[in-house]
């Protein structure tokens, strides 16, 4: 837990912030749209044996009292799909409309991408990409499993994506950027995740995260919304990220509440100050939701 | 004629005479085939466009776009044409064959749970030999699990390796 140490000003109730990280997940599923509804979902989980609390911020994500979800008809079915709670909030958060044309600029393994598609009612164009070509078969069997059929999986770096390979395609509608980044926030399901962390790592990270960032604000229309998110704590790939696009000055920062308990976005840390409206931006920690680690900042394209 | 191009996906041509590349599929032949087969609702693909990426895959996409398109996958991948039994995928029964009134066999309990771990079984049926929607009830209603082939008193489960479960 070194690695976390340098959080400690910015965290409340630090000592509570870290029993949470020690403490294993509790298991948690997203019903898929597509093909059920929250209420059918909890009656085959409970024909299954399987009992199940509903979390009252999204009627989709739902905690089950089994280790293994994966063995049952709701899941054979694609009726649900195991995500971690706060991996729902980012496209809830951006929450397009049906026929619209998103872009998941780093999708695999799919579990966000799936919930995008069932964002638009599975109507319209949800472009997954994802650069890692292994990564690629877990996001395409999500999709499938869960019958979606709106994605347009591509394999190509996000940072030089174009528009090309879709011809009638001038701009998309909105994106999510759920970045490649040190994953602090999922110590609770791996106890690994702390090997390499620390600020040295996020700031290599942290020019990757910002071009990316970047090319989805180029590729979406002017009022359209953009995404940021990952699964770390670390203010240099979080709101350093987000401050460094704004000052390209293509967008701004949008305010929004998911219904978690999440605090503000830092405006200044280790002697940096970033741009006033990061406030805006979200931190979820472990200790709030009982969930893992996660930040996001919605921005809408200005120009 | 133009040719089959196997790393793009190509639109399939709305009928038989608009065809350019031999052997395609129309989009018209593979609406009646789901139609003509599984008796699904005549609309069932009317908010989709129809593609062919390899030989004969044919995946459904709900947005209107030119082609040809160069990606991974696109859309859901409906049904495998190009030989002599049409066959369709496991993920679109599951998601297209809901409405199915015809070759759709519902299995009990015991029954689908052998059918999803991959197991042959013997099985009555009156109806047509072949590709069949193989359903269970779930939840208060019918609900497809995946594709069967029956011939000679025996169906066969074509549910693929990787998703074989027993539950």
């Amino acid at each position: 837990m070194d690695a976390l140490s340098r959080y400690e000003p910015i965290i409340d109730d630090f000592a509570a912030f870290l029993d949470a990280c020690e403490r294993p997940l509790p298991t948690t599923v997203r019903v898929n749209p597509i093909k059920a509804t929250p209420d059918r979902a909890v009656e085959a989980l409970g024909e299954a044996g399987v009992g199940v609390e509903r979390r009252d911020w999204h009627p989709g994500v739902l905690e089950v009292d089994t280790d293994k979800p994966g063995n049952t008809w709701p899941y054979v079915h694609g009726w649900i799909h195991g995500q971690e709670e706060v991996s729902s909030v980012p496209p809830a958060v951006l929450s397009p409309e049906s026929g619209d044309v998103v872009w998941d600029a780093c999708a695999a393994p799919g579990g966000k991408t799936t919930q995008l598609a069932a964002e638009i009612d599975d109507e319209g164009l949800v472009v997954a990409n994802d650069d890692n070509l292994g990564r690629l078969s877990a996001l395409r069997g999500n999709c499938d499993r869960l019958g979606v059929t709106s994605a347009a999986v591509t394999n190509g770096d996000a940072r030089r994506t174009t528009l090309d390979a879709f011809p009638n395609v001038d701009a998309f509608d909105h994106a999510l950027v759920d970045a490649p980044c040190t994953c602090e926030g999922t110590i609770r399901k791996n106890p690994d995740a702390l090997e390499g962390a620390g600020a040295s790592a996020s700031r290599n990270l942290a020019a990757l995260q910002s071009d990316i960032l970047s090319r989805a604000v180029e590729l979406t229309r002017e009022g359209g919304t953009v995404v940021y998110s990952t699964c770390t704590f670390a203010p240099e790939e979080n709101e350093g990220v987000v401050d460094t696009v704004l000052d390209e000055g293509a967008c701004r920062l949008v305010e929004f509440d998911t219904g978690l308990d999440s605090v503000e976005g830092l405006t200044e840390w280790d002697g940096e100050s970033y741009d006033d409206s990061l406030a805006e931006a979200r931190r979820y920690y472990p200790h709030h939701n009982d969930t893992g680690g996660f930040f996001t900042a919605k921005l809408e394209v200005t120009a | 004629m133009s040719e089959n191009v196997s790393h793009q996906f190509d639109r399939l041509p709305a009928t038989d005479d608009d065809r350019e590349v031999a052997g395609r599929p129309s989009r018209e032949a593979v609406v009646d085939w789901w139609v003509d087969r599984f008796d699904v609702p005549e609309d069932t693909f009317d908010g989709y466009t129809l593609w062919e990426k390899g030989k004969g895959k044919v995946w459904a996409l709900p947005y209107d776009l030119d082609g040809p398109v160069p990606v991974e996958a696109l859309g859901l991948k409906l049904l495998r044409t190009r030989q002599e039994h049409w066959k369709p995928t496991t993920d679109a029964v599951q998601r297209f064959g809901r409405e199915a009134e015809q070759n759709v066999i519902v299995l009990d309990d015991e029954r689908a749970k052998r059918f999803v771990a991959g197991e042959e079984q013997e099985v009555e049926w009156d109806g047509d030999w072949g590709y069949l929607v193989v359903a269970h009830e779930l939840a208060g209603g019918v609900e497809p699990i995946g594709v069967g082939l029956y011939t000679y008193g025996d169906l066969k489960s074509m549910v693929p390796k990787g998703h074989r479960r027993d539950l």
